[in-house]
């Protein structure tokens, strides 16, 4: 029986195992091929040629990764923090709320992030929305916060969260309310509840929120553009570079390959860490 | 035995809306004793403890332990603690750290507390090498096991206990029932036991509290509770038994209603009596019933046909239909079985010293 079984799992999942290595491994491919191209060829008969790679050590591309990973982290570690108690409460508190939450945060997905991001462009901007009221309204004068680095993260923090929210709020579901109360009734403040109990059981949904938010956050590049006004180059923005402006593809690919192999790893480890059929659903 | 009062409950209300689940209850609890709350579902026993380890709070009335009210007391900082009835240990713990937890929690150090929780495996008599051993990967009795010794080792002035062996198979609930009494005995500590079964409360219980419908039934000790029950519900409660409607006659003697009782000799002498018109309920256990024979005699008597016969492992069950057409158990060991078969017309006959008469308002 066992063993039918085994077999028909593999069959079930062929087909996704199709979709996928056609519209995800193959591209993959593509682009690891490209980035070991000389530049300017085209053409896959070529001794692999690795000075694409060269070029990111050499030429400062170092400082947008590390713009772009040091923002994705701010942006996650913030996220965890302003979504924890709502991910708790829509967990544990709301009841029949949650479904409120839930649609409200959906709802603003069905905007376009760009359009969204413009939205808050208008608002923040020299003589916006909230600059314009307050100078009428108070005569106060206030510096818009556009243009900068916190903005940016801000900017992450607003179109990710939902991202972190959701698998935080059921990663928090899965903890057992009588866990709680024997912690607290063996003694256990809330602090240390929140550290013995509630953090390390709901660690699933913590790591698929964080790998979430961190992965799209260290490849985005439309909050720079359009809040940070390029304050700082972001590596996506690099990468589009090379890609269009620069017309060198193999540099492009090498770029990508690099923000694909840490990002790649960090989500074996993160995933490894963790029981994901937990938050899944269980196996039989 | 007037021992000092460990836990002082007066007056005790607890209201959901409008909905009230305690009426009143005064409770005291002996310091070092075994006493189990009894009652089945929805007569408040949960909600009870709930307030007793401080994970809710009383609408009105005072919780006292020892000298200090409690009642407002958070249940962090009582020094009560409970065993769950889903045990709660922590899935992401080993045993050891499951034990150690009240102690890191105190800040004991970690040499300490590797010792305390290896002597707690042992009092508990589980094997040392279970302190790494994974919460999934114990038994159910393990779990039970762990779950103590974790208490324990909170070294609670009172221990809790909301049914804790309700999930458990016969087998090993009996087992577990035994080892719990056994482990009260050793560690003198005052256990307060939660069960929805009076027969779990009997094996254990120094006393037993029957609750019903938010209210304290009885208070007694096992036997007081089995031989001389307050009400009908209380009687019925403890598996099978005979009652009886009886009114008091113009003779202070008995008269039955429903059931033809033969009562000979005298009542009045062991306070078995009615005033004329009152009226009560007379018990006997299935046990104390003898089969007459056709010379035999007894202080009462009832005729009846025997109905059917349930083997009960160690005992035989017997249900007799009376005249008017009421059912009758009767109870024999198994090598005192009755030799007859199904059909058969018997005398019943019990004695005024096994007999009880509940009276209630």
């Amino acid at each position: 029986m066992e063993g039918l079984d085994r077999k028909l799992g593999v069959f079930s999942a062929l087909p996704i195992f199709i979709v996928l290595a056609i519209t995800f491994l193959a591209p993959l491919f593509v682009v690891a091929a490209f980035s070991i191209m000389p530049a300017k060829v085209f053409s896959l008969a070529n001794v692999p040629d690795f000075s694409a790679y060269a070029t990111f050590l050499q030429q400062g591309y170092w400082k947008s990764l590390a713009w772009s990973l040091g923002m994705a982290f701010a942006s996650t570690l913030l996220l965890f923090i302003v979504c924890w108690p709502l991910a708790y409460g829509m967990a544990k508190v709301f009841g029949k709320f949650t479904l409120v939450v839930t649609i409200a945060v959906v709802v603003s997905l069905f905007v376009s992030e760009n359009i969204r991001l413009f939205g808050w462009v208008l608002t923040l901007m020299k003589g916006g929305l909230i600059a314009g009221y307050l100078e009428a309204w108070f005569g106060v004068e206030m510096e818009s916060p556009l243009y900068t680095v916190p903005i940016i993260v801000f900017g992450l923090v607003y179109v990710y969260f939902p991202f972190m929210l959701f698998p935080l709020a059921q990663g928090i579901a899965m903890v057992p309310d009588d866990a709680r109360q024997a912690a607290a009734d063996l003694g256990a403040s809330r602090w240390r509840i929140l550290w013995e109990i509630d953090l390390p059981l709901a660690a699933p949904g913590i790591v698929v929120g964080s790998l979430l938010s961190f992965v799209l956050a260290a490849g985005a590049l439309a909050e720079s553009k359009l809040l940070g006004g390029q304050a700082v180059i972001v590596f996506a923005d690099e990468i589009e570079t090379a890609f269009t402006y620069g017309q060198n593809w193999p540099l492009g690919s090498a770029l990508s390959m690099v923000l694909i192999l840490i990002v790649g790893s960090l989500a074996i480890v993160g995933v490894s860490k963790i029981d994901l059929d937990a938050i899944m659903g269980r196996k039989r | 035995m007037a021992a000092e009062p460990v836990l002082r409950l007066k007056n005790i209300v607890k209201k959901f809306g409008a909905f009230v689940a305690l009426h009143g209850i005064n409770l005291d609890i002996r310091d070092g004793e075994f006493l189990t709350i009894v009652g089945p579902s929805g007569s408040g026993k949960t909600t009870l403890i709930r307030l007793l380890v401080g994970m809710d709070s009383p609408s009105e009335g005072e919780i006292w332990l020892n000298n200090s009210r409690i009642d407002k007391v958070p249940a962090n900082k009582r020094p009560t603690c409970m065993v769950f009835q889903s045990l709660a240990l922590f899935p992401h713990r080993t045993v050891g750290q499951n034990i150690e937890f009240p102690l890191k929690i105190r800040g004991v150090g970690a040499a300490e507390r590797t010792a305390r929780a290896r002597e707690l495996l042992e009092l508990l008599r589980l094997p040392p090498h279970y302190q790494e051993k994974r919460i999934t990967e114990c038994s159910g009795g393990e779990k039970q096991r762990v779950a103590l010794a974790r208490a324990l080792a909170f070294d609670p002035e009172i221990l809790f206990f909301d049914e804790p062996l309700s999930a458990l198979d016969y087998r090993l609930r009996k087992t577990l029932e035994k080892e719990l009494k056994d482990l009260h005995a050793r560690t003198g500590k005052t256990f307060v036991y939660i069960t929805h079964s009076l027969e779990e409360a009997m094996v254990m219980s120094d006393r037993i509290a029957i609750m019903r419908e938010g209210k304290l039934e009885q208070l007694a000790d096992a036997d007081g509770i089995y031989t001389r029950p307050v009400s009908r519900f209380v009687a019925e409660f403890m598996g099978e038994v005979n009652l009886f409607d009886v009114e008091g006659t113009a003779q202070g003697g008995l008269h039955g209603r429903g059931v033809e009782v033969h009562v000979n000799g005298q009542m009045e002498d062991i306070g078995i009596s009615l005033g004329q018109g009152e009226r009560g309920t007379l018990m006997v256990r299935p046990e104390f019933v003898r089969i007459l024979e056709s010379s035999g005699t007894s202080d009462f008597i009832v005729r009846g046909i025997l109905r059917a016969e349930y083997a009960l492992g160690s005992r035989i069950q017997y249900e007799v239909e009376a005249a008017d057409g009421s059912r009758l158990s009767v109870e024999k060991l198994r090598e005192d079985r009755y030799q007859g078969a199904i059909g058969d017309e018997l005398v019943l006959g019990w004695d005024l010293d096994s007999t009880h008469l509940i009276r209630e308002d």
